[in-house]
């Protein structure tokens, strides 16, 4: 059936999730992969790059991209399906926002490598060797790709036309984007395929928020017992909730655990993490400035915290060393 | 983020902007190379015409910027020239006469921001060209906005019944509007009211305040609440919503009629606590009238020292004592709230702490008087019925009186008090007249500008008192010859004959400067206002808005704007009063439109803004699950806008593509694009 629609999937640094999510389409997968051809999925069918290169520009309908770009390599493969793909949609949060990879934007490469190849207590590397770019074995080359100072989002490397939010985007998002894609009627360019509202919209616990949180005190999950029915900021623990994009149907929650952001901020912010800092600081009970310093300290991690799928989107994107 | 595109369109419209340049005659022009700007500009996408004027705010730089909008069909201007605080209104004006909405005009501030903050001319241009860069990204975005009317409800709200508060109740009262004239003491009457004589007319303090005190108190369009205090404010101007606390004086104060019987039969015979009114200098009962023009004429208990209220076991002879039946030991705090359009605050001042300056021997030496004491001993109702006497109960044959306490001093208060040289003058009138003794002025600088006032130290210097000119070193009663003993001796250097002088004195008077109250600070921020370094209540303008503040519908007058006498603060409390009486005679006030609304579809219910909102603008539909902004109490002080974690309420003349491509044309001077920096392989 040569006139189906071509479909693409490619990762780049990820963590395989968003590949797991489109096998949890489960018997969905059967309908998507009636209504479509995979020409492309690294992860599950044998292609190499030759093989993409091949194909005429433009000849797939959409390619699905998760993982954010950190090598040269990434940065390729990225350029040339973008190429060969009518649409490109960003898949999962790595590539929507950077992800947990572009927590890594708080470090230099040289940090990074001198702890991960020298310094991490499981290595033994006393010629402080490192990974090469280029090598000559016999007199051929063998080359390796190149880590990047910063971590980007997909559409700080190439031009994206839609994304799929989530760590990993839900089957039922994806099951949406497809029928989408399937029907012809596309959403503007940029859209975000989830619901443009914040999670508490669709949170099972709105009703018991209540309307003045007064932090005291913040805990981290594993140092208090979550009551199942009650918000959770108003239990002092920091959810993301209010600063993030709807669509999950709130599945952390359900899983008794905080929303964490994956998903990101909604269409009219700029930068998720400020956001919710500033939500969250400004219902901070005390009014003095020790006082509410001491409630901070309770968040050890603050990136990590409130950027910790959005470091390389954000306004911060970096973290920049001085000589 | 790159807002325009190529040919500077942006969805749909083309910008026509005019941009204005002024030279504020040498005021910018001295430091900023204008044409250069002017030039600069010029070249920027969407930019239409760019000129430079040497007066913008002037109406021929005003008809320029509307020739502009009719000729060249403009739909944006931009002025850079002085603060908006100054003539945002002027070009917003002129801009709606040209039949353009105002709401397009943006002004950037390029003389206090700039040229009145630097030296390098340099940097001084290339400030004023990223400014006015950031301006002309920023009015792409500018929206058609309408003001809207409020009208100013008539009632005001004066706080503090000082000379300040009663000439302002009586002034607003008098032109037939109401007035709630709130008082923390129990009378009114202020810092007068304590004073014995008046500079320089010497006219008796109670004689000319006691007339408007009752005057006051009779009115039919003032509410006279003593004894009370506001507690929390809300709303804006013409609407503020006020709640104040009546504290108990368990005395009905309508049955009272002062006939103070109570006070004769209560079970202390002898009075023994100290009267705050007379400085601790004589003792009151537990049940007490200030002082005997006290208005109102109610009697107060003092809960701290009645027996009653310590052990429920007194016989309660003031209660058998009333015929009226006023006094009721079980009352409690009365809450009031009122609604106001406007609020005068008049809480005046505290006098310096004279023990702060131990040099001065206050409190360690029996016979250091401050000068608020000597003015109710001088007062024939004080303390001692007018007599001036040591505390040993002689009458002084020498009084020195310290200038400056307080004040001109590096350690204390670096400002001038004002007052003190002028009442140390008229106390050294009444001390010499009451008791002949020789009195010592030891002042830094005399200073008597005033009507009248030079005159009367001229007159005092005929009278044969002593001026020495230079700040005392300390008052102490160490004795180094035979004259000096039982006495206080002022050592100072004289710098008028260049020697170290030692002044034996029978008493010291140390004037005592005028500081903010403990809590002006509170009271600021109760009230939405400033206050300047030093802590007094901030004008508007030091010049031109004295009365006003940065919060429209509060005003002020008196001694907590700063130190001042009593004709100035009278002047002030006219003032502040015609300027109440303008905004109520208006009618109704034209509100910024920089309000901010929720996007209800986007609205995830959240209430993160709902606590936040100073004005208590924000409610949540139970019905829709979302929040609501009631536009007509917001502010547009934007703190909900920036803590809604979904970004779903905007704000007028503040969205986030405003800011954000101001920001932009910030940077792009700078030569760093927002979206595009480049950090891949630093």
């Amino acid at each position: 059936m040569p006139d189906k629609p071509k479909i693409g999937f490619y990762w780049c640094a990820s963590c395989g999730g968003c590949e797991e999510s489109v096998v949890d389409l489960a018997e969905d997968i059967v309908m998507v992969a009636d209504a479509v051809d995979i020409v492309f999925w690294p992860v599950a069918m044998d292609f190499k790059k030759a093989d993409v290169e091949a194909m005429e520009d433009g000849s797939i309908l959409a390619t699905m991209i998760n993982g954010a770009i950190r090598t040269s390599e990434q940065e390729e493969m990225a350029r040339l399906i973008r190429r060969k793909s009518k649409i490109v949609i960003a898949y999962g949060s790595c590539a929507h926002m950077g992800g947990i990879p572009s927590l890594a934007n708080e470090f230099t490469r040289e940090q990074i490598l001198e702890y991960m190849y020298q310094e991490a207590p499981s290595v033994v590397n006393p010629e402080k060797t490192r990974p090469m770019l280029e090598f000559k074995h016999n007199s051929q080359t063998v080359t390796l790709p190149e880590i990047r100072n910063l971590v980007r989002t997909l559409d700080q490397v190439i031009d994206v036309d839609y994304y799929l939010p989530g760590c990993p985007p839900t089957p039922k998002l994806l099951k949406a984007a497809v029928l989408t894609l399937l029907s012809g009627e596309y959403p503007p360019k940029g859209t975000v395929l989830s619901p443009d509202e914040a999670l508490c919209e669709e949170c099972p616990r709105k009703e018991s928020k209540p309307t003045d949180l007064a932090f005291k005190h913040f805990y981290r999950p594993h140092q208090i017992l979550f009551d199942n029915k009650k918000c959770l900021l108003a239990q002092g623990v920091v959810c993301m909730g209010p600063a993030t994009r709807a669509g999950c149907e709130a599945l952390c929650i359900n899983g008794n655990m905080p929303c964490s952001g994956c998903f990101g901020p909604t269409s009219r912010v700029r930068d998720q993490g400020a956001k919710i800092l500033s939500s969250i600081c400004s219902n901070i009970d005390p009014k003095e400035e020790i006082a509410i310093d001491a409630v901070l300290d309770d968040i050890p991690d603050p990136i990590g915290t409130f950027y910790r799928y959005g470091l390389a989107s954000s306004l911060l994107r970096k973290k920049v060393m001085e000589d | 983020m790159s807002n325009t595109n190529g040919n500077g369109t942006i969805k749909g419209i083309t910008p026509r902007i005019g941009f204005y340049i002024c030279h504020c005659g040498h005021n910018i022009a001295a430091m900023v190379d204008v044409e250069k700007v002017q030039k600069f500009v010029a070249s920027l996408p969407g930019v239409v015409v760019s000129r430079d004027y040497k007066y913008m705010c002037s109406d021929p730089g005003q008809e320029l910027v509307q020739k502009d909008i009719k000729e060249l069909k403009l739909n944006r201007i931009v002025v850079a020239s002085c603060s908006p605080l100054l003539h945002e209104h002027t070009f917003r004006r002129a801009v709606e006469k040209a039949g353009l909405n105002p709401f397009f005009f943006h002004m950037v501030n390029i003389r206090e921001n700039v040229s009145w903050v630097t030296d390098n001319r340099e940097q001084a241009t290339a400030k004023a060209n990223a400014l006015a860069r950031a301006a002309i990204q920023r009015v792409f975005f500018h929206k058609s906005l309408e003001t809207k009317k409020v009208p100013i409800n008539p009632d005001v709200l004066i706080v503090g019944g000082g000379i300040a508060g009663i000439h302002a109740a009586l002034t607003i009262a008098n032109a037939g509007k109401h007035v709630y004239l709130v008082e923390r003491e129990p009378t009114i009457g202020g810092h007068m009211a304590m004073f014995d004589k008046t500079f320089p007319t010497l006219d008796c303090a109670a004689c000319i305040l006691t007339p408007k005190m009752s005057s006051v108190k009779n009115h039919p369009n003032i509410t006279l609440w003593t004894y009370s205090e506001v507690e929390k404010v809300e709303g804006f101007v013409g609407n503020y919503k006020v709640n104040i606390k009546r504290k108990p004086r368990y005395v009905i104060e309508e049955l009272c009629v002062g006939c103070m019987d109570c006070i004769d039969a209560c079970i202390y015979k002898e009075a023994k606590y100290p009267d705050e009114f007379n400085q601790g200098l004589s003792k009151r009962k537990p049940i007490y009238i200030p002082f005997p023009q006290a208005t109102p004429q109610v009697v107060l208990f003092d809960p701290e020292t009645c027996i009653d209220f310590k052990s429920h076991r007194c016989k309660k002879t003031c209660i058998e004592a009333c015929d009226r039946k006023a006094i009721d030991l079980k009352q409690v705090p009365e809450y009031k709230e009122i609604n106001v359009g406007t609020v005068i605050l008049a809480t005046g001042f505290k006098t310096y702490d004279a023990e702060k300056s131990p040099q001065y021997g206050y409190k360690k030496f029996p016979n250091v008087f401050t000068s608020l004491e000597i003015e109710r001993i001088v007062n024939a109702s004080g303390p001692t019925n007018g007599e001036v006497l040591t505390k040993e109960g002689n009458i002084p044959k020498s009084v020195g009186i310290i200038h400056c306490v307080g004040s001109r001093d590096e350690k204390a208060h670096k400002w001038c008090s004002r007052v003190c040289c002028m009442y140390s003058l008229k106390l050294a009138h009444l001390i010499k007249e009451h008791t002949g003794a020789e009195v010592y002025n030891f002042y830094i600088d005399m200073r008597t500008p005033g009507k009248g006032y030079e005159e009367f130290y001229d007159k005092l210097m005929n009278e044969g008192v002593h001026f020495v000119r230079g700040r005392v070193a300390e008052v102490t009663d160490w004795a180094l010859i035979p004259e000096e003993e039982h006495k206080l001796t002022i050592r100072v250097e004289d710098t008028l004959i260049g020697v170290v002088r030692r002044i034996p004195v029978d008493m010291v008077v140390l004037a005592v400067g005028m500081e903010p109250r403990e809590d002006a600070q509170d009271i600021r921020r109760m009230f939405n206002i400033s206050c300047s370094t030093e802590g007094f209540f901030l004008e508007r303008h030091p010049k031109l808005a004295p009365v006003s503040t940065f919060t429209d519908g509060i005003f002020i007058a008196g001694g907590c704007q700063g130190p001042r006498d009593i004709p100035d603060s009278v002047a002030q409390a006219g003032a502040a009063a015609a300027e109440a009486l303008s905004l109520i005679s208006a009618g109704s006030i034209e509100l910024e439109p920089n309000t901010a609304s929720i996007i209800e579809s986007f609205c995830s219910g959240c209430k993160s803004c709902i606590p936040l909102c100073p004005y208590s603008a924000i409610s949540f539909n139970e019905g829709t699950k979302k929040a609501v902004i009631n536009e007509a109490l917001c502010k547009g002080c934007g703190t909900c806008v920036a803590a809604c974690p979904s970004g779903s309420i905007i704000q007028n003349l503040f969205e986030d593509e405003q800011i954000f491509s101001e920001i932009d044309g910030l940077l792009k001077f700078a030569g760093i694009e927002l979206e595009e920096m480049e950090v891949v392989n630093a």
